[in-house]
């Protein structure tokens, strides 16, 4: 039986990846039942409007101005707890950001910060780029979230709109191997520059082998039985 | 004796210290362009922050971070443990802003399970006044070590003393000075011992006076004007080009802090002024620091009035942690109460202590960032929850790594001593930078 785990209120979901069995163990001819476990992931799928609050208001401004120039831009949006979500296509990224820092009626003028996340079973949108904004003039936030296929791992750089993305897509190319193009030095930041791989990719292991003391061996973490 | 090898640019000699007559001569006549390399390892850099500036006689003119240093894998590691053991992990990331890196988790995590507006009345005024002892311990310490990195040795040891007298608060209230892993989801790990409020009130009726005294050596010291006046300028346009918070963003005359602006933990309730200043330059953050002191003692002063018996945890039993922890004369650990209850009088407290402690509880789908202000700027954790017992992938927005991007624009054009100065002013802590 397939039971979705997801919060109330959801109209659409958008399921990332489907888990099963217990305790991650396989194979272990366990009769009990807990191996025919089945359970989707899906994370909050696209909200129908009305949004509520100022995110019509936001919305309705960012779309006319798509609209005006004729883009496409725009996936779908996500309310969610009080958090609003524009999943932007990444070969119009440039032109949201653009609109989305010089319109007045939204005017998000800093970029607090960009991150990445990876969701290895969103077939064709395995690698997400969260960048969150800040609009000091409305006192107001939202998050761009921007996907690519992890055999295309190329995104438009934001450092020519907001150059605070800069050491946050380096941290994003050195942990999820995402190639920000157009960016000025994307260098790794955080690990060494002759690492091989990126840390934070979910087949990126935590410690990858099991040490052994004094004849016991310890299993390294992620290959130890787990829970989710 | 320096090394040195040939490029298509000329000759690049590399000298390590000490041998700089060995190359004076050789670079005669040649067109002289000067890298030093500062940092890691460096007094004055705040831990492992590498700088690579390119000198022309004493003018910085080119100046570059670089970080990673310290980088310890702290947001993989989350993802292989419990909700509630990642607070022990973020902890660790800015430890001397312990309390902010767990409340920023632990609000994040909270609106994800849906639990915002839950959390009791006591865990609240307890997290707000752990937060404002926190922000007196991290300015203390930017103001003592960045005194010290400029010579004015009695700012430090002043303010380690005063820092010491609030790890003290830390310790017997949490049973750690540092690395607290106090504020949880749900609430705060423990109550407040007896007699805690009154050692509270009477070390801010200490502090006051101390900071006082600190402030009176260095406000109109005429050696700390001249080193801080006029350097490390940053106006208001640069600041939101490149993400800066915190006092830096004050310094510009913008009263930009979320305490006020986007409120969280009934702030909005407390009386307290965001002191701003306009000169935008190292003095004018110096003068910040000191005066958002003040302004957090007020805070904590407010938070013991509004002190009411009552839970410090949720009450939903699926998340709130089972256990009391106290603690007692060996550290903390386990209320002695809580063991005799589930070793001897009921199995089923003993299970569910069980299942929450090893397994812990779910959090739905989705994500979540809940940024709150902490000394050093916007601090915030990006969770992303796939529904089960440990985070998907949690980023922390930490103001110290965002800020250091100021770095060329503080420095280049100035004097290298400036350069001291100026990173004093960022108060990055590596920990939080790297993470």
């Amino acid at each position: 039986m397939t039971e979705p785990v997801v919060p109330e209120q959801r109209r659409e979901l958008h399921v990332v990846d489907v888990r099963s069995g217990s305790f991650h163990v396989h194979g272990s001819g366990d009769t009990s039942g807990f191996a025919g476990l089945r359970r989707e992931v899906a994370m909050p799928g696209a909200t129908s409007r009305p949004f509520g609050g100022w995110f019509d208001e936001a919305a309705d401004a960012l779309f006319e101005r798509l609209h005006a120039a004729d883009i496409d831009a725009v996936e779908y949006v996500v309310v969610d707890r009080g958090e609003m979500t524009m999943f932007v296509r990444r070969e119009h990224l440039l032109a949201v950001g653009s609109i989305l820092r010089d319109d007045e009626r939204l005017r998000f003028e800093m970029c607090t910060g960009v991150s990445g996340v990876h969701y290895p079973h969103d077939a064709g949108k395995e690698l997400h780029v969260v960048a969150h904004l800040l609009s000091l003039t409305h006192n107001r936030r939202m998050r761009v979230e921007v996907t690519c296929p992890d055999t295309d791992r190329h995104v438009p750089s934001l450092t020519s709109l907001w150059p605070s993305t800069n050491w946050h897509e380096r941290e994003t190319w050195d942990f999820f191997g995402i190639i920000f193009d157009g960016h000025p030095g994307l260098t790794r930041i955080m690990m060494p520059d002759d690492w091989p791989g990126h840390p934070q990719r979910k087949d990126y292991p935590l410690q990858g082998i099991d040490v052994e003391f004094k004849g016991a061996t310890n299993a390294a973490p992620d290959t130890r039985r787990s829970y989710s | 004796m320096s090394t040195g090898y040939e490029t298509t640019e000329g000759r690049v000699h590399t000298v390590i210290g000490g041998d700089w007559d060995s190359v004076r001569g050789a670079a005669e006549g040649e067109k002289e362009r000067v890298v030093v390399n500062m940092g890691p390892q460096h007094p004055s850099t705040h831990g492992v922050l590498r700088m690579i500036l390119e000198l022309e006689g004493e003018t910085v003119t080119e100046a570059r971070g670089a970080i990673g240093y310290l980088h310890t894998g702290i947001e993989k590691t989350m993802e292989y443990r419990t909700w509630t053991q990642g607070v022990t992990l973020v902890t660790r990331m800015d430890y001397l802003t312990q309390f902010f890196n767990e409340t920023a988790y632990c609000m994040s995590v909270e609106r994800l399970l849906g639990i915002e507006d839950q959390i009791p009345e006591r865990a609240k005024v307890i997290r707000v006044m752990m937060l404002e002892l926190n922000r007196l311990n991290s300015h203390l310490v930017a103001l003592g070590t960045g005194g010290m990195e400029l010579g004015a040795l009695t700012a430090m040891t002043n303010g380690f003393r005063d820092r010491e007298l609030l790890l003290d608060l830390f310790e017997g209230i949490t049973g750690l000075r540092m690395n607290n892993a106090y504020i949880r989801p749900g609430g705060v790990a423990n109550d407040l011992p007896e007699g805690m409020e009154r050692k509270i009130a009477e070390t801010m009726t200490q502090l006051k006076r101390n900071l006082q005294d600190n402030a009176n050596m260095l406000i109109d010291n005429p050696i700390w004007v001249r080193r801080n006046e006029g350097t490390g300028y940053l106006p208001l346009t640069a600041c939101v080009a490149l993400g800066i918070t915190g006092p830096l963003l004050r310094a510009t005359g913008l009263p930009w802090d979320l305490r006020k602006t986007q409120p969280y933990l009934d702030y909005e309730t407390y009386e307290f002024d965001v002191p701003t200043e306009t000169a935008a330059d190292n003095y004018a953050r110096f003068l910040i620091r000191v005066r958002e002191m003040d302004e957090s003692i007020k805070i904590v002063e407010q938070c013991l009035d509004r002190l009411r018996p009552g839970a410090v945890m949720v009450e939903d039993k699926r998340i709130a942690w089972p256990a009391q922890l106290q603690v007692g004369g060996d550290g903390q650990g386990n209320s002695l109460e809580h063991i005799r209850h589930i070793m001897g009088t009921s199995m089923e407290a003993l299970i569910h202590h069980f299942k929450l402690v090893t397994e812990g509880f779910t959090v739905p789908v989705g994500q979540a960032y809940v940024p709150i202000e902490s000394p050093k700027g916007e601090i915030g954790a990006h969770v992303v929850s796939d529904g089960g017992t440990k985070p998907y992938r949690v980023h922390f927005r930490d103001p110290s790594f965002n800020n250091l991007q100021a770095i060329p624009t503080l420095c280049e054009g100035g004097m290298v001593a400036d350069v001291i100065a100026s990173v004093a002013s960022i108060d990055p802590v590596m920990g939080g930078v790297d993470r």
